[in-house]
């Protein structure tokens, strides 16, 4: 489970409160992720979290065949690009696990998952727009 | 760095390959080491430079060996440590901050003697933001930019299959290869899924080894008893310890970076090349390794290869010690592909290829994470 640092604590205070946030840098406008505060693109201290639409597109991902725990094989462990344009790691929820139901490039909104107290994880699952 | 100013004279394997019961890591290490010291007929007096990757530091192996360094490296960013150790060992004799160096790799990864798990630590960024998601070490995320790649390309998984099933032909002449059985791609996408795409014929070995490295001024090279082999070219980089992180699924920057930079200090290009070595931890290595480095245009490689251009009599040798896939993979494989370039440019390979003259040795850190590239000859022009 993720142990938050002082530099990510602003993201998993958004997933517990039911938001995606991301990082824009005030300087340069880059939008960014994984967290750290200042710019990867300009180096500014000057970033700003914002709330993230939670829309994104299937990037890539492999369908896990193996027993880890916690998890129920097969699984997908993908990774999503953000409507914002940083991508980022998850899983795709309420979409079977298959080839054929995964399509790349399928439409997604995020969902909040709680883990524990102080751990909600994003998730994944097709837009609503996106459905038959 | 002046061409051709360093050479590697002394170049061993351990012993045995495999599955190596008696030897813990530091074990394997030292098998490596006094091997290629025997090799050129050097004693640990005779050493003054040291490099290895995690977990054994360079000081535990000084001690261990009774070196007395001068210079030390440990510099550990996964598999492409060994060529980065001889990066940065070439220009360190140059410079003149060492004379002899050893680089020394052993690695207990299947046996597990010294070598403990590593968990990743959640407080890391790969931690936090990867590890919840359900991975389970390199076969469950080295592979994720794939599907990416093959539906940019129109590759098939037939067409990433029959990367294993050429490598197998290269391993069938190689007596120390885990694997020579030969294999079908019916084999391969029948083996056991691991992670779709990926089957477990598609993913590399796990065995113990080691391998070390003597390197020293061309000089002095006529000294030793051993065919020197020059160093034309090196060069490194890094992108991202978090593979969801990559800038491109299609192709490393960390490779586009490291490959250039050699080819361009060597002053060759790939029309010149006579041996290819390209990591391969898992089968699309090789694909993306041939178009980040320049061989074929993007998209081109998993065809090349399904048409047998790197097989036994292609026009481009390709990993001809069978690689990660059928030859050994230890967990950082590295130190095994500058074995092989060095034995071809010694002209003492199992799967010899006639009249090479240069290799080029790449390897992969991580997951696309680092990358080191090492340019070979056998001629001091």
């Amino acid at each position: 489970m993720p142990v938050p640092t002082p530099e990510t604590q602003g993201f998993w205070d958004g997933t517990n409160a039911g938001e995606l946030r991301l990082q824009r840098c005030d300087a340069c406008g880059k939008n960014y992720f994984p967290p750290r505060p200042f710019c990867p693109a300009c180096a500014s201290r000057k970033v700003s979290w914002f709330k993230a639409s939670g829309r994104a597109v299937l990037w890539s991902y492999v369908i896990h065949h193996r027993p880890v725990p916690g998890f129920k094989p097969p699984y997908a462990i993908a990774v999503v690009q953000l409507a914002e344009g940083p991508r980022m790691m998850s899983n795709i929820v309420e979409c079977e696990q298959t080839p054929e139901a995964l399509v790349l490039d399928m439409e997604l909104e995020v969902v909040f998952e709680r883990q524990n107290d102080t751990i909600t994880l994003p998730l994944f699952r097709p837009a609503a727009s996106a459905k038959g | 760095m002046r061409r051709n100013a360093v050479t590697v004279v002394g170049a061993a394997e351990t012993t045995n390959l495999g599955v190596i019961p008696d030897l813990s890591q530091i074990g394997l290490h030292a098998d490596a080491a006094l091997n290629a010291m025997a090799d050129c007929g050097l004693r640990p007096k005779d050493i003054d430079g040291i490099a290895c990757a995690a977990t054994e530091t360079p000081v535990m192996l000084a001690h261990y060996l009774g070196i007395t360094p001068t210079w030390i490296d440990g510099t550990a960013v996964g598999g492409c440590s060994f060529m980065i150790h001889v990066r940065h060992a070439a220009a360190a004799i140059e410079a003149g901050l060492a004379k002899t160096i050893l680089i020394t790799h052993g690695e207990s990864g299947r046996s597990r003697i010294g070598n403990p798990a590593r968990p990743v630590p959640p407080q890391s960024l790969n931690g936090q933001f990867e590890q919840p998601y359900g991975p389970m070490g390199p076969p469950s995320m080295f592979t994720i930019p794939v599907l990416r790649y093959m539906k940019t390309y129109g590759v098939t998984e037939e067409q990433i299959a029959q990367v294993c099933v050429v490598q197998r032909e290269w391993a069938a002449k190689n007596p120390r290869a885990t694997f020579k059985t030969p294999i079908s791609t019916e084999d391969v996408l029948n083996s056991r899924m691991i992670a779709w795409p990926f089957r477990l014929l598609m993913c590399c070995l796990v065995t113990d080894g080691g391998g070390a490295l003597i390197l020293t001024s061309a000089e002095r090279a006529q000294d030793f008893k051993t065919k020197p082999v020059y160093i034309l070219g090196t060069g490194e980089s890094a992108e991202t310890p978090m593979v969801s992180q990559m800038e491109d699924f299609t192709s490393s920057r960390a490779f586009r970076v490291a490959g250039p930079t050699a080819f361009q200090q060597a002053g060759i290009n790939v029309r010149d090349v006579d041996h290819l070595m390209i990591y391969d931890a898992f089968a699309h290595l090789p694909i993306y390794g041939l178009e980040d480095l320049g061989f074929l245009p993007r998209g081109e490689a998993a065809a090349f290869i399904a048409e047998r251009n790197t097989a036994p009599g292609g026009s481009l040798p390709l990993n001809t010690n069978g690689g990660g896939l059928s030859y050994m993979h230890s967990g950082m494989y590295g130190m095994y592909a500058l074995q092989e370039s060095v034995r071809q440019m010694r002209g003492i390979a199992p799967a010899q290829v006639p009249d090479a003259k240069i290799s080029v040795c790449h390897g992969v850190g991580g997951m696309f994470a680092a990358s080191g590239t090492i340019i070979f000859s056998n001629q001091d022009p």
